[in-house]
């Protein structure tokens, strides 16, 4: 390992002086992603600009043992990009250039600083875009996309970051260039593509990605349905996809949720409903019509007490600011909140709501649902005040029971935000200690010294025994087999 | 019966003896000559649930494909990747462990994008679960998508659960006459639009394309497309291989491009498919100058069928690729017992 300034020496070998911040002044911002809660100091920030610079960058660090953590905008929600005390922040904020876009071959080729909304501004004279859309899309980057396997509120209809990449270039932990997949729809061997996509930046390090591009829809409208109970709203869901309607986006909000952001963006949505549902259909005009009269049959059928159809798109653009301007807009309601991200099998969502209910009373704190009800993915928000210690304390543990009752139902911790270092307890629920023993075996497969993006993600068996003791499950001790530290 | 699988495996560790893990052996021919003493997948079978609103079905490796592709017909659902069988008998662990992908690849999907979840027996006998049985989920490494096309050479894949998706409710083949390059070009400029083309095929100057979806959005695409109604029983026997292109000696290469690469300049008899993504070849041609070929243009060329696969089947790997592959294959099977040398010969 070394120290601040041996590695400040090396790097001065090769990288400009104002590729590399080590003066806190400098090094503060970087101290924090989105997961604000927990903050680090990095030993050294290095900034570089071309890939030859990235591979000294770690070769460099390979040598020396010393961890490195890349970075994009640092949106992340998981904690993902938390510094390393003892290493170096990589940050590819300067990898901003789009080296191609394709129009007839329908793709683009991108560096991993580029936004992921500025990709589909590219695409737009084409008549394409990208199509996963996370709500930071104006800010996040398509590196951190690749890293978190991002989704967004069309993910039912056009998959996640996985199934809209389609190559990757870049570099292992030693400096060796690495190619994965490429622009024909596979590749030899195994899908390390597939593996990569999601790695939360702990397998290689991203330099060029090649995205595919979907034509823009002709046409897309959208329903706000009232629902007088969540449960009925949920059951409305499981009804358009029994009808074999895949919406293009499906999302639901609860009476908090919609009554916070209405007065933040005035998005038009009912206040007296207890839930709300919107469903996009998009297509050619003739699929729109036809989809959008189909799904409001479904809906009226399923109990819904008010609907409206987009008239034009200015107002369906307003029916989805609400719900994109979710996360904002509890910052005004609220000094802080907490957005946790489990994914449940649909039919449980009354189950886990009524559950979240209850959570809200045992921890005395007030709780608010978005949900990408599509793919069943929920977005609970616990609104807290982080200068009270007590609680964040409460918040985190209301947040914890949240999660493991997503594992208990058959879900999982994380729908698109990540591990991180958020959620690194709840994997121990989620997994058993031979399938985290693997999980290190792969990771140890890319980079056998750990020294990529090092403790997130995966939990030690350690830790796990040590989280186990502290966390007796009704009267079970989770890996009782572990040996007790 | 999941423990009959890991005391096979744990015997095989402990003897040294390479295992064949294999259903109904409908894709034997596939990759390189498979060796070791057969574990038969077919015990195992039954699909486990399915919740149509759910869109999900979970079925152990022995399921017949035939079985669980019915299942969902009967509640107007299907597999979207509409992997081939090439035989009554296929089993759902072969064709994730095969990971192949049929006529609905370039519109819908691959295999591996539709793998949820699997329960996996590595190759220490070790009973894992990877990803699950909802859409979205980035807990842990996507190892579930990472078994699809490896071949059984990192684990047994015991059961799997898969994303399905509701049938089209209309579908349409029409037939247009066009050379390789004009085909080319018009099924990629056709991609770019909000056309509801869900597969296509190119041979001997003739394009077919067939649209799914609302009936509406079909009717007014074949209205707008032209061309003449062509036989819908065409994507089925591309997809089984049984159409009259597949037949003969020569070697079968599948040659996977980007779409736009021009028409391949190698001798033989070609047939186009995922809007030119995949070109298959009948051709005697070195193996040398069919990747050569692929490489050049992009991509990359497996020897599918051939009576001579010295060669090897798959494209070789880079270094650096050749040695992550080995270390993965250490770590999920470090006797290295399971499928040997099916995916490269080295491991």
């Amino acid at each position: 390992m070394g120290s601040r300034l041996s590695v400040v020496n090396a790097l001065r070998g090769f990288l400009p002086a104002r590729a590399i911040l080590h003066e806190e002044e400098d090094t503060r911002p970087y101290e924090c992603d989105g997961l604000t809660a927990y903050r680090q100091l990095p030993m050294v920030v290095a900034l570089p600009e071309t890939e030859a610079q990235v591979r000294k960058i770690l070769q460099t660090c390979h040598a020396m043992g010393v961890p490195v953590v890349p970075r994009g905008a640092g949106t992340g929600l998981s904690g993902g990009a938390l510094p390393p005390g003892d290493g170096v922040l990589l940050s590819m904020a300067k990898f901003m250039r789009a080296v191609r876009v394709d129009p007839l071959a329908r793709v683009a080729v991108v560096q991993p600083g580029v936004r992921n909304a500025a990709i589909s501004e590219l695409a737009a004279p084409h008549g394409l875009y990208y199509a996963p859309d996370p709500s930071s899309q104006i800010a996040c980057t398509i590196g951190g996309n690749v890293a978190e396997n991002s989704g967004g509120v069309h993910c039912l209809k056009y998959g996640l970051t996985l199934h809209n990449v389609l190559g990757l270039r870049g570099f292992t932990i030693e400096g060796e260039p690495i190619a994965l997949g490429g622009e024909a729809l596979d590749a030899p061997g195994y899908d390390l593509l597939a593996l990569a996509i999601g790695s939360e930046g702990m397998l290689v390090v991203v330099t060029e990605v090649t995205v595919k591009l979907l034509p823009k829809p002709q046409s897309a409208r959208v329903i706000m349905a009232s629902f007088a109970d969540v449960e009925k709203a949920g059951d409305a869901v499981a009804k358009i996809i029994a009808a074999g309607i895949i919406p293009a986006g499906l999302e639901m909000m609860d009476k908090p949720a919609t009554r916070a952001v209405e007065e933040f963006v005035g998005a038009g949505y009912d206040l007296e409903a207890a839930a709300i549902l919107l469903c996009e259909s998009d297509g050619t005009s003739e699929e729109v019509e036809d989809e959008i009269a189909r799904m409001k049959a479904v809906l009226e059928g399923a109990g819904a007490t008010r609907m409206t159809v987009s008239r034009d798109e200015a107002e369906r653009l307003r029916f989805w600011s609400g719900r994109k301007a979710a996360f904002p807009a509890m910052g005004r309601i609220s000094p802080d909140y907490y957005c946790m991200d489990g994914t449940i099998p649909r039919k449980r969502l009354g189950e886990v709501l009524n559950f979240i209910a209850a959570l809200e009373k045992k921890y005395g704190l007030r709780c608010q649902n978005v949900f990408h009800a599509g793919d069943g993915n929920l977005h609970p928000l616990i609104l807290f005040d982080a200068n009270n210690p007590d609680e964040l304390d409460r918040t985190e543990r209301f947040a914890a029971e949240v999660l493991e009752k997503c594992v208990a139902v058959g879900g999982t911790i994380t729908g698109e935000h990540g591990v991180g270092v958020e959620k690194i307890n709840q994997m121990c629920v989620q997994f058993r200690p031979d399938e985290l023993e693997l999980f290190h075996a792969l990771k140890r497969a890319f980079d056998p010294a750990g020294l990529l993006n090092p403790g997130k993600a995966v939990p030690t068996l350690a830790r796990c025994a040590e989280f186990g003791r502290m966390h007796v499950h009704g009267g079970k001790l989770p890996h009782a087999d572990l040996p007790r530290f | 019966m999941t423990e009959l699988f890991q005391e096979r495996i744990r015997e095989a560790v402990a003897s040294r003896t390479p295992l064949r893990l294999r259903g109904s052996g409908s894709k034997d021919f596939y990759g390189n000559a498979p060796r070791g003493e057969i574990l038969d997948t077919r015990g195992y079978a039954g699909i486990v649930s399915y919740d149509p609103t759910e869109l999900v079905v979970t079925a152990r490796c022995g399921t017949p494909l035939v079985e669980l592709e019915t299942a969902l017909a009967e509640n107007y659902q299907f597999l979207p990747f509409e992997p081939p069988h090439f035989g009554a008998g296929a089993t759902i662990g072969g064709c994730v462990a095969a990971g192949l992908s049929g006529p609905g690849r370039a519109a819908a999907g691959a295999a591996r994008d539709f793998v949820l979840g699997t329960k996996l027996v590595d190759g220490r006998g070790r009973v894992l679960q990877f990803g699950g049985t909802v859409m979205k989920n980035v807990a842990g490494y996507d190892v579930s998508r990472l078994l699809a096309g490896s071949l059984g050479t990192l684990g047994l894949i015991a059961e799997a659960s898969l994303k399905v998706l509701p049938r089209p409710p209309s579908e349409r083949t029409l037939r247009l006459e066009a050379g390789e390059g004009e085909a080319l070009a018009t099924m990629n400029r056709w991609a770019g639009q909000p056309l509801p083309v869900s597969a296509s095929v190119w041979h001997e100057g003739r394009l077919f394309v067939r649209l799914s979806g609302a009936e509406p959005a079909v009717h007014a695409a074949a209205h707008r497309l032209g061309g003449e109604a062509g036989p819908s029983s065409l994507w089925n026997e591309v997809k089984e291989q049984t159409h009259p292109f597949f037949a003969g000696v020569e070697p079968l290469w599948r040659v996977s491009l980007p779409s736009t690469a021009a028409p391949l300049q190698l001798p033989g008899r070609q047939l186009v498919e995922w809007g030119g993504a995949l070109r298959w070849l009948k051709s005697a041609a070195s193996a040398a100058a069919v990747r050569e070929a692929a490489a050049a243009a992009g991509g990359h060329a497996t020897l599918f069928r051939a009576a001579d696969k010295s060669a090897g089947a798959f494209t070789p790997l880079d270094p650096v690729n050749a040695r992550l592959h080995k270390s993965l294959k250490t770590a999920f099977d470090p006797a290295g017992i399971l499928n040997p040398g099916r995916l490269y010969a080295d491991f």
